[in-house]
């Protein structure tokens, strides 16, 4: 189904659950068995300890995305649904790289590792690891600058996100896109 | 105060008003069954299978609006119960069911009967746990029931490991139940509400869309009133047969693939199309961008998720439908109707008049062979629409939805969303528990009822004098009809040679059996049937060619129905629409 003409596009959601048993496989499960894709998922536990924070990035056009909030929110185990695309935020993924070090790449990998502010967190005659953070475009850069000389391995965190300024901060309404109804109670938008 | 787990699962269910659990003793569960041995107050009806256990607690709970409980041991009693609370998820269904495990140091260690009770259901209810401690028994428990029965309704399975049911716990019981991440929206939005009311004030071609959920809202008096304050037709889906009496002159009776031609065509033309407690399901849709097309669409549904999943909604209303129909009711009474509106309605009406009369629903009279349809029709007439009706799956459920003449709600129980062959029996002795006094007839196929005939024995020994009417065209009658509409007669696999001799079988059960083959036998072997204080089976031998019209195929637009027996041209055009599911 079209909204129309509304592209797929990437969409950061951050998920606020109940620490317990089998919450994660409740919110992965949603994705299987609805056939949305999952391109990266990381939890972790928040500053109470009895409230995890996911971070889930999932393609998808304006009607699958409210779908896909609709869906977990419906998860009883799910406090809260929020997608931050639209809205100002921060995000980060922490990527280690093993990458080919000959001693003639060796000052070259040392100063592109510094030039994305990467750190050398293991070496090998013949090998380094670096350790970087950043937005994906920033990761994808640093990949692509070591790609010639050789990645062995790339592990990857996937993203974590947190909205900008102060939490109780009023949150501005989202441009160009409408709600889908006036009932605030009605999660996700439409064009 | 201290208790063995097992005892506090008992007095919990007590504090719940359950008086009735179905079940299947095992292994993992003998310590509950202990406790039940001294236990005041809770009847046990000892089911033949595990998945008649889940059916018979969806019978109940549809009966009742109360929740249904079952109880089962672990591993393959829990996999045997999966079809049950997959179709009570599907059709919105309250129901408990507790499945015994392991205990828990062995949980993990392929131990006998065990299985990954969780995992396995985890989507097939609307939440699951795993009790891994006494002392959480009683909240556990205590929120299984509020997720149950509250929101959008559905099962919720608990898992309870052998050395939890054994070891001495405090029995907690909270009061009330508080949950950060579970409170549904039951107000619909008022501004919503008004805006809806205008629209149906303003629509010269309105039509009423009702689902199963006025029935689980207990919505239906506010359903009629709307609908006669507004003077709007009512059509109904599957699920939501019998919250409008079918003999009403709003009445358009079902929609959808097997749905009345004037149901279909009233929506198809429709302007302002409210839906109530219905989720736009593919059998009611057929083809989502040919339904209703010309219509602004206004959905109240208590289920978010459901709004906009298959169709864009113009009007959404989150919400009981019972509240949101009373607040309806109330905006439409301060609105003021327009006048051409009202005017144009009279045509609206007649217009329907007009299909109603050229396409009613019908079949052709023989002498000599049972038309299944009248069959249907004499139970309609002999019961005056009163008795608790339930169906299997397949064409018997189709002519029963569609000649029934339903007066009231919550007398109708059938499988809508899963499509569970098997359903019948087992959900008729759950409501037969329900209300020992009615009068509960199953109406089956001879390919559906196979699946759980074994529960005669339950009917029987825990006298539940459920009455079975089989609609015997031996074979998978609707299989059948599709392979010979769509699949230019090539018949596979649908032949069902006539065995077992059903009135053997249920003599052999200790139960009742009769048989008519002629037309003329049918009116006095139900009579006789209702008439049996006892559980009976009426083999009816019909008509085996017969098929279900109209008839929708599979992704075809709704005003693409076939009217009649299929033609070579009618054939053609299957054909054409057919999408292969």
């Amino acid at each position: 189904m079209s909204a129309n003409g509304a592209e797929p596009r990437k969409h950061t959601i951050s998920v606020l659950v109940e620490n317990k048993f089998g919450v994660l496989s409740r919110v992965a499960g949603l994705f299987s068995a609805r056939g949305y894709n999952i391109e990266s998922l990381s939890v972790g536990e928040t500053l109470d300890p009895t409230v995890s924070r996911m971070t889930i990035v999932v393609t998808g056009d304006e009607f699958v995305i409210e779908q896909v909030m609709k869906q977990l929110h419906k998860l009883i185990d799910v406090i809260k649904v929020n997608d931050l695309t639209d809205d100002s935020h921060v995000e980060r993924e922490l990527v280690l790289i093993r990458v080919n070090a000959e001693p003639q790449h060796r000052a070259e990998i040392q100063r592109t590792a510094d030039i994305f502010r990467a750190r050398v967190v293991d070496v090998t005659p013949v090998s380094f690891v670096l350790e970087a953070t950043g937005d994906e475009g920033k990761i994808e850069a640093l990949l692509e600058l070591l790609r010639p000389i050789g990645v062995q391995e790339v592990v990857r965190t996937g993203k974590i996100a947190i909205s900008r300024g102060p939490k109780s901060r009023v949150k501005r309404a989202p441009e160009k896109r409408a709600r889908v109804s006036d009932d605030p109670r009605v999660v996700g938008f439409a064009d | 105060m201290k208790l063995p787990g097992a005892r506090i699962v008992l007095e919990c269910l007590k504090r719940e008003g359950v008086d009735i659990i179905f079940g299947l003793p095992g292994g993992a569960v003998l310590p509950i069954y202990d406790a039940l041995y001294d236990f005041e107050g809770l009847r046990h009806i000892l089911v033949r299978q595990e998945a008649a256990a889940g059916h018979a607690a969806e019978g109940y709970a549809r009966a009742t609006g109360k929740v249904g409980v079952c109880l089962v041991t672990s591993g393959p009693a829990c996999t045997n119960l999966v079809t049950a609370l997959q179709d009570a998820m599907m059709d919105s269904i309250p129901i408990v069911a507790f499945t015994g495990q392991v205990p828990t140091h062995l949980i993990g260690n392929d131990a006998f009967q065990e299985a990954d009770n969780v995992g396995i259901t985890r989507s097939a209810t609307k939440h699951n746990f795993l009790v891994k401690d006494g002392k959480d028994l009683g909240p556990i428990i205590r929120e299984a029931f509020h997720i149950a029965l509250s929101g959008r309704p559905g099962p919720v399975h608990v898992d309870l490991p052998k050395d939890i049911l054994v070891k001495e716990a405090e029995l907690i019981w909270p009061e009330k139940v508080v949950m950060r991440s579970y409170n549904p929206n039951y107000d619909g939005h008022p501004g919503q509400i008004k805006r809806a009311a205008k629209a149906m004030l303003r629509a010269k071609q309105p039509v009423l869309y009702v689902g199963g959920g006025v029935i689980s809202a207990d919505a239906h008096a506010e359903l009629r009133e709307l609908a006669e304050l507004t003077q709007i037709p009512v059509t109904t889906t599957l699920m939501g047969l019998g919250a409008f009496p079918s003999e009403h002159p709003l009445s358009l009776e079902m929609l959808g693939m097997h749905g009345t031609y004037y149901a279909n065509m009233a929506v198809h033309h429709s302007d302002v199309l409210v839906a109530v407690g219905a989720r736009f399901d593919d059998r009611v849709t057929g083809r989502v961008d040919a339904f209703a097309p010309h219509a602004e669409i206004i959905h109240i549904d208590i289920d978010p998720s459901s709004i906009s999943k298959n169709l864009k909604v113009d009007v959404p209303i989150v919400g009981d439908c019972r509240r949101v129909l009373r607040g309806l009711i109330e905006a439409v009474k301060q609105e003021k109707e327009e006048a051409a509106a009202r005017e144009a309605r009279q045509a609206w009406h007649a217009q329907i008049a007009a299909w109603k009369k050229a396409e009613p629903l019908r079949y052709e009279w023989s002498d000599d062979v049972i038309k299944p349809q009248y069959v249907i029709q004499e139970i309609s007439n002999l019961t005056r629409g009163s008795a608790m009706i339930v169906t299997g799956v397949g064409q018997h459920q189709m002519w029963a939805a569609q000649y029934y003449k339903f007066t009231q709600p919550r007398a109708w129980f059938t499988s809508g969303g899963l499509g569970t062959m098997g359903y019948g029996l087992p959900t008729a002795m759950g409501v037969q528990a329900a209300h020992p006094g009615k009068q509960v007839i199953n109406i089956d196929g001879d390919g559906s009822f196979q699946m759980n005939s074994q529960e005669l024995a339950t009917c029987f020994a825990e006298h539940l004098p459920v009455k079975t009417v089989i609609i015997n065209n031996a074979g998978h009658g609707m299989v059948r009809q599709w392979q010979r509409i769509i699949y230019k007669e090539r018949y596979c696999a649908i032949d069902l040679p006539q065995i077992p001799d059903w009135v053997k079988l249920a003599e052999a059960y200790g139960c009742v059996g009769l048989r008519v083959t002629k037309p003329a036998e049918v009116v006095p072997a139900i009579e006789k049937m209702l008439s049996t204080p006892a559980p009976v089976i009426l083999d009816v031998i019909v008509d085996k060619d017969e098929c279900v019209f109209p008839m929708v195929p599979a992704g075809g637009a709704n005003t693409d129905m076939i009217l009649a027996p299929p033609t070579r041209e009618v054939r053609d055009k299957a054909e054409k629409s057919q999408t292969g599911f």
